[in-house]
């Protein structure tokens, strides 16, 4: 492969060593970066995918005079987007002859058979430890199972890796010297590439822009969790590739009286965070996006970008009545998200504009607002169904109706006709059978691997039904809460 | 609460300061003087390996990424890759194949076709009826027509879809169905019977006839298939292969290359997972890759991509059953006619044995007098599908337990009443369909144990109140056993061989012709050796599996690995053991029999001596410091014409008791509650044997709820990577997850008196599905339950919704 002339390196921090690598191709995989060109063949790839966690590594990036540590999947990430991090492979993380606290754990609590997965699993409780333990905070079994369900394992049942993960604060502690590790990271944080260059990655929103201008033929990324697979399993090989992920001003989530702003970098933990943190009961629907991994990788802004009729931000975001902002270096529009849809993996954005915000509105008083997630799967599998609803009750009459629904269409939909068979409806088991009728007729989905269509138009009218019979305060009637009352 | 807390038996053993105290002091102990000998000699149990829960022995290297797997191996310089072409048509004629825009990409250095093939071009299986690559004819989607050799892993894989095969399509079977009616059959049909099952059908006081279908698996071990061969001197190959099955991989690609097996030596160190999926199905990686380092002269790694590694290699059967049930009253079975459809793929590969197996398993627990079991072993156009942790033993099951469900709900009696009084009995009642005798059973008192201690009379008793009051969410509670038998079942692979090495430092070394892949295999033979030769655990190594050390050895599978190679294991470090006690013996003028070795000492009524002095001065007196040793199971026959004998050593027995809740509006379910009662005889390792009850579960509750293979109506596997095929995830493991095991040792002569324990917890799953359909029917009382497995949500819907 031809080397073109301005190509740059990969600079980061490793074993507190700053690596360089030249020649790097803009669609090289981090993963292939490890094993191929570097030899490290600790990091283990089981799916090419993103979906199995074998190949996780953790990345280090100074914030607010800290270090930010995630755990992501090597495999679908380009390599040159960790230019200027620090990064963490299961390799690095035992200290003079002793494991980690993650590996000790997984030693001591048999958390290892085959081994293959093991890795994976240790970086993402490397993470851990270093998000929760060292910030004195516990580890519970749900936390465990929220943070670890983005790796699997096919040996051990994961009881032993839950408590491998329980286990990980009680052992001698082991810390990363921050302070050298940020001075390392200030000294390799280089000059942005020149233009030329295969693989830019701004440092600013102008220069995002005027890139964006410039080269509208190269491919823009973002977190790369679904353009990672174009990689890995269309073996397509980019030319130019534009990161949009290091342009400051949209790394930020900007609060407003009226509403938040999520900047498309925003990795979708911190963007499903920040929605959590206005409506707590997404909480569950956050942790079931995808898994860990993927979520410190991939970006709201590139999950709706990307635009999959299955992606489950987007009836979400629908629902509560997001906006979002495009741009370019001729000004910047703003429309209601699902005007941004024309077709399947099709939307309205010019060559030169780039998705640079979503704006979605702070919580209603009165409002309601459940987003419900059927899959095979519990957790980190994809939408057979997902649907959004959003209402405002006064008086027992339906005020505002807004609903969202994934799965169903060629594209992320508002489901108009069943708001308009609520709004002004009075808040009653009829009204609900009504509307219920009116959604299943309003989309005629197809069937697929994920379930039939006669499947998803049934279940679809139920979670309206499971929405009223949640709102007129049945208890214990969604699995994903169940609890089950122990006998005395 | 912290689940940690439920599981008794590792914890125990780990945890507890004394053995930790006792674990460290054998490692390093210092050399006893004949006083100390005497207090040694009164506690055994503390200087001991075997019965320990003592890490993997790659535990420390795995968790710090330094356990290599084959695609770890440093490349040798000229190393080429090769990806595989493959079939987008599910039968048809193979015209021709045109390779011109695949040569034309960079890096690409040949394609490989069945052309290339030096010896045979059918595979050296056992059935000889699947192509090395397909020549005139497609069979399935996903099937190899040939490989593209390239400088890189991508280069190849993108190449190969540049790939153009010419494919005239024919008629394609595609169901289990279409092919039983067709005839369509890869092996044919066998009938088993006992008594006159037409007759007691007939007198039957109730009758039942059901259907039920229950989907395949993909084994999804987490590392993918793979194989790299490296030519050697004077047409000599090395194969790296992740293999369960060496010697089988060493047959096929002499077989393939036309050369004597001598001239290929296979080895594998470890697999990232095998269930399996490895027994047969890695040995086309290595044939393939060795036709083409034989042709460009070079070495040559094949790598699966996970996408191709579904499409390409075989899973778990789906079946298809009809049954006809006749029973009495008290909900007792009194005939049985079944019919198993198995869905076999294309080729025969294992078909034969798994469908035998799950025809052997078809009684499970239960003694079926009046029998009539036909079992259809048909030909589709799909991947051909192989063996699974199982091996037709959980296909057998689960049909007998549904049956068992069926009777009671339709005599409207509690279920685990009805499987009681079916059970094997205690010198009547006692012999199978297959004309063997259970001899060891403990099928009563271990479900009665389990019923108390999982108080599943309350919780039958709550479960049925909350139901009552809860609109939306139903849960059921099923309490399910497992009988399951062990050998293979064709008698002859019931040997095996392994090396033992003492080297002059004391240091050992122990090879055996199982193979690794994280059930923990090697660890349990090392613990075995250390206790022989009575030296800490530390000094006892276990090496790559390897044909050159090892010859003609069986797939590690049918959970036999320990059973036979730690058993030769043993018998190889006893031989050495007694080479060195007569040697002493002759020192300390006693007899051999005097002669202990203990905690790193060998103790004769003079003295102590350690372990390592003894070794020194034997190899100066020239005697012979390592052995090899061979185990062949004792007791077992088998006609394979009439299905009878005695294919089975013994049994293990199990229990587990699952609750479930179901979600009306969506189908959805929770797995809640799980406790399992599992006869691992006298256990050489608890804290392995728990992972493998617990994985084993796990499992298969995977395979009966979240696991589902589609395909389309083009015969493509629609679901074929972690995408779209969901295995259990952390959050799928409820907290309560209790596992005990049956106080007893294996009543047979078995290695450390344990029983097998790879296989038979997988079974244990079937109380998932059970619950889940107790589930459904608390929903619809008064209903038959027909739910097809795996239990999806859709599946669970459409067993809710009135038809």
């Amino acid at each position: 492969m031809a080397v073109p002339l301005f190509s740059r390196p990969i600079r980061f921090v490793r074993r507190g060593e700053v690596v360089s690598v030249s020649n790097v191709p803009p669609s090289r995989t981090l993963l292939e970066l490890l094993r191929e060109d570097l030899a490290c063949t600790g990091t283990k790839e089981g799916c090419g995918e993103g979906d199995c966690g074998a190949c996780t590594v953790v990345l280090g990036e100074a914030s607010g005079g800290r270090v930010q540590y995630r755990a992501i999947n090597s495999c679908i990430r380009l390599a040159h987007s960790i230019d200027g991090m620090a990064l963490w492979t299961v390799e690095d993380i035992a200290q003079e002859g002793s494991l980690h606290p993650a590996q000790q754990a997984m030693v001591n609590e048999h958390g290892s058979q085959c081994g293959f997965c093991t890795p994976g699993f240790v970086m993402s409780l490397f993470g851990m430890y270093q998000n929760h333990v060292c910030k004195g905070e516990p580890i519970t079994r749900e936390l465990a199972q929220e943070e670890l369900s983005g790796n699997l394992c096919r040996c051990t049942g994961y009881r032993p890796i839950l408590d491998a993960a329980q286990a990980m604060a009680a052992l001698p502690p082991m810390k990363v010297d921050e302070t050298a590790l940020l001075h390392k990271l200030r000294s390799v944080r280089s000059e942005p590439g020149v233009s030329q260059a295969e693989y830019l990655a701004p440092r600013t929103l102008a220069g995002l822009l005027q890139a964006r201008a410039a080269h509208p033929e190269a491919q823009l990324v973002a977190g790369c969790t679904d353009v990672g697979l174009w990689v890995t399993k269309m073996h397509k090989e980019f030319t130019q590739v534009l990161d949009l992920t290091q342009a400051e001003e949209l790394r930020r989530v900007e609060p407003y009286p009226h509403h938040i702003a999520i900047g498309a970098a925003v990795t979708l933990a911190d963007a499903y965070a920040a929605l959590v943190k206005d409506r707590p009961q997404l909480h569950n629907f956050a942790a079931r996006f995808a898994g860990l991994p993927v979520r410190n990788s991939g970006t709201l802004g590139g999950n709706v970008a990307n635009g999959s009729p299955i992606g489950d931000s987007m009836p979400l975001l629908i629902a509560l009545n997001a906006n979002v902002v495009l741009m370019s270096v001729r000004g910047h529009r703003e429309m209601p998200l699902e005007r941004l849809y024309t077709g399947y993996r099709t939307n309205v954005m010019a060559a030169d504009e780039v998705l640079a915000w979503i704006k979605v509105p702070r919580p209603q008083p009165r409002e309601t607002m459940k987003v419900y997630k059927i899959s095979k799967r519990y957790d980190d599998d994809i939408s057979a169904v997902c649907l959004a609803i959003h209402l405002q009750i006064d008086n027992n009459t339906v005020v505002k109706a807004s609903l969202g629904a994934g799965g169903v269409a060629a594209t992320p939909v508002r489901a108009v006709k069943t708001e308009a068979a609520l709004v002004g409806q009075p808040w009653t088991q009829a009204t609900v059978r009504h509307a219920m009728a009116a959604l299943r007729a309003e989309f005629s989905p197809i069937s697929d691997m994920r379930a039939s269509a006669a499947y998803r138009s049934e279940v679809l009218g139920n979670l309206l039904q499971r929405y009223w019979l949640e709102s007129q305060g049945l208890q214990q009637i969604n699995l994903a809460s169940f609890r089950l009352e122990e006998a005395a | 609460m912290n689940a940690a807390k439920d599981i008794s038996v590792s914890r125990d053993a780990v945890a507890d300061p004394e053995v930790r105290t006792a674990n460290t002091r054998a490692d390093s102990l210092p050399p006893a003087d004949p006083a100390e000998k005497q207090s040694l000699a009164r506690q055994p149990a503390a200087t001991r390996a075997a019965g320990r829960s003592t890490p993997h022995e790659s535990a420390r290297a795995q968790v710090a990424g330094a356990a290599t797997y084959v695609d770890d191996i440093p490349e040798l310089r000229g190393t080429l890759h090769a990806a595989p072409i493959l079939s987008t048509v599910a039968h048809g004629r193979l015209l021709g194949v045109d390779t011109t825009a695949a040569m034309a990409l960079p890096g690409v250095r040949d394609v490989i076709l069945a052309r290339d093939i030096p010896g045979d071009p059918v595979l050296g299986n056992f059935s000889h009826d699947e192509p090395v690559f397909a020549r005139d004819t497609v069979q399935h989607i996903g099937q190899v027509i040939g490989v593209v050799v390239a400088d890189t892993v991508m280069q190849a894989r993108r190449a190969a879809r540049k790939v153009v095969c010419r494919i005239e399509p024919l008629p394609a079977l595609l169901k289990v169905q279409d092919a039983l009616k067709a005839e369509s059959y890869v092996l044919p049909p066998v009938f088993v019977k006992r008594g006159d099952a037409t007759a007691a059908l007939k007198k039957a006081a109730h009758r039942l006839h059901g259907t039920l279908e229950v989907g395949g698996q993909e084994h999804f071990y987490l590392e993918g298939q793979v194989a790299y061969v490296v030519p050697q001197e004077q047409q000599q190959w090395l194969v790296y292969s992740s293999t369960q099955h060496p010697g089988e991989i060493q047959h096929w690609v002499s077989h393939a290359l036309g050369i004597a097996n001598h001239a290929v030596r296979v080895e594998c160190r470890r697999m990232g997972g095998g269930f399996g999926g490895k027994e047969t199905q890695s040995g086309q990686m290595a044939v393939w890759a060795a036709i083409a380092a034989h042709k460009l002269h070079c070495p040559v790694k094949l790598r699966l991509d996970r996408d191709d590694d579904f499409m390409v290699t075989g899973k778990r059967h789906p079946f298809a059953y009809e049954y006809d049930v006749g029973f009495d009253d008290s909900g007792r079975l009194t005939g049985l006619k079944l019919s198993m459809a198995v869905n076999c793929g294309f080729s025969a590969d294992l078909s034969g044995p798994v469908a035998d197996r799950a025809v052997f398993h078809a009684d499970n627990a239960y003694f079926l007098e009046d029998v009539e079991i036909a079992s259809y072993r048909c030909k589709t156009n799909t991947q051909s599908n192989t063996a699974f942790r199982g091996f037709g033993g959980p296909q057998g099951m689960i049909v007998i337990e549904a049956i068992m469900g069926d009777i009671a709900r339709s005599l409207g009696l509690d279920a685990l009443d009805v499987r009681r009084r079916n059970l094997y009995g205690i010198g009547e009642r006692d012999v199978t369909h297959y004309q063997m005798k259970v001899e060891d059973n403990i099928l009563e008192p271990l479900l009665a144990k389990l019923e108390q201690s999982s108080h599943y009379r309350q919780r039958r008793e709550a479960i049925a109140t909350w139901n009552a009051r809860s609109e939306v969410i139903k849960r059921g509670l099923a309490l399910t056993p497992v009988k399951f038998g062990i050998s293979f079942t064709a008698t002859l692979f019931n040997q095996a061989g392994a090396l033992v090495h003492v080297y002059t430092d004391g240091s050992v070394q122990v090879n055996h012709g199982g193979t690794e892949m994280g059930q923990g295999l090697n660890t349990k033979v090392a613990q075995i050796v250390a206790d022989e030769l009575g030296v800490p655990l530390a000094q006892v190594l276990a090496t790559a599996s390897d044909t050159s050390k090892i010859p003609n050895a069986s797939a590690t599978a049918a959970s036999a690995g320990t059973d036979l190679n730690a058993r030769a294991a043993q018998y190889a470090a006893r031989n050495v053991r007694d080479n060195l006690a007569q040697f002493v013996a002759g020192l300390d003028r006693c007899g051999a029999g005097a002669v202990q070795f203990e905690a790193g000492e060998v103790l004769t009524p003079a003295g102590a001596r350690p372990f390592t002095e003894v070794v020194k001065l034997a190899y100066a007196n020239r005697i012979q410091l390592w052995s090899d040793g061979f185990y062949r199971t004792p007791k077992i026959h088998y006609d394979k014409a009439t299905l009878t004998g005695r294919p089975f050593y013994y049994f293990a027995y199990g229990a587990a008791c699952t609750e479930v809740a179901i979600d009306t509006l969506t189908g959805e379910s929770r797995v809640l509650k799980v406790d399992i009662l599992h006869d691992v005889g006298t256990s050489i390792n608890p804290a392995i044997d728990i992972g493998q009850i617990e994985g084993g579960f796990i499992q298969g509750m995977g395979w009966l709820t979240t696991e589902q293979l589609v395909w389309n109506d083009k015969g493509l596997l629609a679901t074929h990577a972690p995408s779209t095929y969901k295995i259990p995830a952390t959050g799928d493991v409820p907290e309560h997850f209790k596992v005990d095991f049956w106080p007893e040792p294996n009543r047979e002569d078995n290695v450390f008196g344990s029983k097998a324990v790879g296989e038979p917890p997988l079974m244990l799953a079937i109380s998932v599905y059970e619950a889940l359909r107790d589930a459904v029917a608390f929903a619809r009382p008064g209903r038959a339950v027909v739910l097809e497995a795996p239990a999806t949500p859709e599946h669970v819907l459409r067993a809710l919704t009135p038809s």
